[in-house]
Order: structure tokens, then sequence, then C-alpha cells
């Protein structure tokens, strides 16, 4: 059983892991994350938007990513990437990108979606009236949303934006179908070269737990300690 | 360059030999539903007592549901199917291990067990949601007429506590029919994997997946349809659950 398990495989490969793969990871995950905060956060103010064209344009965007499995995204995304970049720099034919690039935008257009639903809830968690209350005191849109309703709102809904910045953490592992370097791309590499598949998946899916339950369990502080202010 | 689009390509025989490219992705649609159908009956068996057990009155048994959802909840789906298909046949004595991968449909039983697994703790998580949300005075006053909290889980709780939580098991069902596609990691011939494999056939990329969103849509649409009606006929009047 656990008799031949060779720790030795994982020490050697820690570099490797770490610095190639855990990089690529955690790289994804802050600025897919930061993106499709952003992103997310304009999709929402659309879908809130008293213009029915923007409003559906953006629930449509939303229930169809939300409808399709996060791979089939991945490969559209990958596939497609590369005849927009023709079809906006006028190139002669489809333009490849990176690796990291297309899992970048992938992930940052389909968490969007996701951040999106939740900042929607977070925008109207902030009573009306502190909306009127800003647009009597002579506020622009702009101004109510800025300093108004989107801080309220952020704050409201961290616990929940933070839960699902871990999803994204642990769902970016599904570059892997790309044959990206992620964290755990490192590790089924190692795995097929030594025939070490139990020491690799198995410290992969110890690490995985370790970083996501570290946060999940800040978060639950986090959590508890904003219902208290309230 | 532009995209050479060839809509015909779905009804052309595909290299596999059986049948179009349109009846690959079908195929591929018939095991996402078998995968995502029996993989939910996992998630709702093992979601359903693991729930329930975080409600009672027991610290340990607490604990264990608590443990049990962290570990579901904390390591993504991909390396927990890892860990079932490449890990577990090596740590089983010689002669399993051997059995275990020589199944007929593996990657299949690989995916019901795993993804039911991961989608339990999610389960488990709504129900208890579910219960917890139930006002205490129903728990006690069960006990007091006499039912012991068995019968007071059976009759009293755990049918409210239900159609409290139909709504989001709807979306967790969802998230299992969906969550089938990362099967195509260990070979599972899926809805996504066989779009994919269309695509490296015939080089028709954009048809494939197109094909495959429409029909992932419609099985979407289809669920929640169903799930509404499921809502109507069984919920109690007077209650939240069946105020519409």
């Amino acid at each position: 059983m656990f008799t031949n398990f060779d720790f030795g495989v994982i020490w050697n490969a820690l570099p490797y892991l770490f610095l190639d793969g855990m990089a690529f990871t955690l790289q994804l995950t802050v600025l897919a994350a930061a993106g499709g905060i952003v992103l997310g956060t304009l999709i929402a103010m659309m879908r809130l938007s008293s213009f029915a064209p923007l409003s559906m344009l953006a629930a449509g965007y939303v229930n169809l990513v939300r409808s399709l499995p996060l791979v089939l995204v991945i490969f559209w995304f990958y596939f497609l990437i590369p005849w927009v970049w023709q079809w906006v720099t006028g190139a002669e034919r489809p333009v490849p990108v990176g690796a990291f690039l297309s899992a970048l935008i992938t992930f940052t257009m389909f968490e969007a979606a996701y951040y999106a639903e939740i900042m929607r809830a977070g925008i109207q968690s902030v009573r009306k009236g502190q909306v009127g209350a800003g647009y009597a005191l002579g506020m622009s849109y702009r101004q109510v949303m800025g300093f108004v309703v989107l801080p309220q709102a952020f704050r409201n809904m961290l616990p929940v934006l933070l839960t699902q910045t871990i999803i994204l953490f642990q769902d970016t592992s599904l570059v892997y179908v790309l044959s990206i370097t992620d964290f755990l791309g490192a590790a089924a590499k190692i795995a097929n070269r030594d025939f070490r598949p139990v020491e690799m998946y198995l410290f992969v899916a110890v690490v995985y737990f370790a970083i996501s339950f570290a946060l999940s369990s800040l978060v639950r502080q986090l959590q508890a300690r904003t219902a208290i202010v309230r | 360059m532009s995209y050479n689009w060839n809509w015909g390509i779905l009804l052309q025989p595909s290299p596999e030999g059986q049948g179009t490219y349109l009846d690959m992705l079908l195929w591929g649609l018939a095991w996402t539903v078998v995968t995502g159908v029996c993989a939910w009956i996992v998630a709702l068996i093992f979601g359903s007592i693991v729930g329930v057990l975080r409600t009672l009155p027991s610290k340990a048994a607490e604990w264990a549901g608590f443990l049990y959802v962290e570990f579901f909840r904390n390591i993504p789906l991909v390396v927990q199917l890892f860990l079932w298909y490449f890990v577990l046949p090596e740590l089983l004595p010689a002669a399993w291990g051997t059995w275990l991968k020589q199944l007929q449909y593996a990657p299949f039983y690989t995916a019901v067990a795993g993804i039911g697994l991961y989608m339990s703790a999610r389960v488990a998580e709504q129900v208890r949601a579910g219960i917890d949300s139930m006002a205490r005075g129903q728990r006690r006053a069960a006990l007091a007429v006499g039912l012991t909290l068995g019968q007071a889980y059976r009759y009293v709780l755990l049918p409210m506590a239900y159609r409290i939580v139909l709504p989001p098991l709807t979306s967790e069902f969802l998230n299992t029919l969906k969550n089938t596609s990362v099967a195509l990691t260990i070979g599972l011939l899926e809805l996504t994997s066989r779009a994919r494999a269309m695509q490296e056939f015939s080089f028709q990329v954009f048809e494939a997946f197109a094909v495959a969103t429409v029909l992932y849509l419609i099985l979407n649409l289809l669920v929640v349809v169903a799930m509404r009606w499921l809502e109507r006929s069984v919920a109690v009047p007077g209650f939240i659950a069946g105020a519409r």
C-alpha cells in the first residue's frame, strides 16, 4: 500500500511544481478575479439598467455562460480568440495567442457572469432611498454608483466574492484540458514522466485542500465579523 | 483567411464508423445525462445523510459532517477524479486494483462516484440549511408529542426541508450535469469530449461547439421546467415553499 510511497519524488519536483505550476495558477487566479469582478460589476449595472436592450443583453450573457460547463467554455475561447483577434487587427490569418492570455481571457469572461450575479444582489442590498437621496443632492448616476451604492455593495458582498474567488482558484485546475502547466498540469507531467501518480496527485490534493481550507476559514471569520457590525 | 462554415458536416459519417457526427454528439449527450443522473442519485443519498448529521444534537456527528463537507469542497473536482481514477487502484490490494482498472466502464463508474461525492458536499449544505431554516418549535413540538428523533426527521423536518431547498437543489442538479464534462479528463465520452473529438476529426470547430452548446441549453431548459413542475406538485398550501 503506502510501503513504496516515495517522498523524494515530491521533494525533487517542488521547484517545478511551485515556481512553474503554482505561480501560473496564482497569477491566473488573481488577474482573472480582478478582471472578473470589474467586468461582473459592469454587467450587473447593465442588468439593472432601465434601458431594456442593455439589461437583456447582460441577462442573456449571464444566463448563457452559467448554463454551460466550464470545460466547454475553455475550448470555445481557446479556438475563438485567435479568430476574434484576426478580425480585430485585420490580420491575414487567425493569430495564436499564448496559453496564459487565452486562459486569462476565458476565466475573466466566465467568472464575470458569476460575479455579476453576486454584484447584482449586492447592489440590490443597498436601500433604494439612498439612491434617491443621492440624486436629490444633485449627484450624477456615476457619482451615486461610485460613492454611495458600490462601496456598500462590495462591503456587503465581500464574503461571497471571496468564496467565489476560492471556487475560481479551484476551477483554474481545468486548464489541464489545454495541456497548460498550471499546478495540476505540472504535477501530471511529473506523474507521467516518473510513473508516480500516487505521490503527485495526493500531494496536489493536499496543497489545494490546505490553501482552499485556509481561505474559506478566513472567509467564515470575516462573515462572522461583518454580521455583528450590521 | 475566413472561417469555412460547413453545417453539412453534421450529417456526414464520423470516422469512428458509427453514424454521423450528429449521432456522435447525441451519444455524448446521452452519456452526459446518464452520468449526471447517476451521480445526482449518489449526491442526494450521501448529501442527505451528511446534511442530517450536521443538524443532530451531537457534537461528534456535527464534526464528522463538517470534515466531510470541507474535504470534498476544498479539492478541485478534476483532482478528486484523478484520486479515484489513478491513485485509488494503486492503494488497494493488487488484485482489487487490477480488477478496478480493467472494468469495462471504469471512467463512467469513476465519474459517477467522484462527481456524486463532490456534489454530495454541496447537497449536504443545502439540506442542512433547509432543516436549520425551519422554526425550532417544529423539532421540539415533534419530540414533545412523543415522536422519536428518527420519526421527527422522517415525518416533520425532512418533508418540509426538502421542499424548502428544492430551488437550490435544482441548480445543484444543473451543476452536476455540467460537471460531468470534467470527466473527459479521465476518458468519459460525454458531450464536451465528443464535440472536441469532432473538432479534431473534422476541423469544423465552431459547428461542433455550437451544437454542443445548444444541446446543453436545451438540457438546462428541460431540467428547469421539470423542476418547476415538481415544485408546484409537491407544494404544501400555506407554507412559504408553496406560496406560488
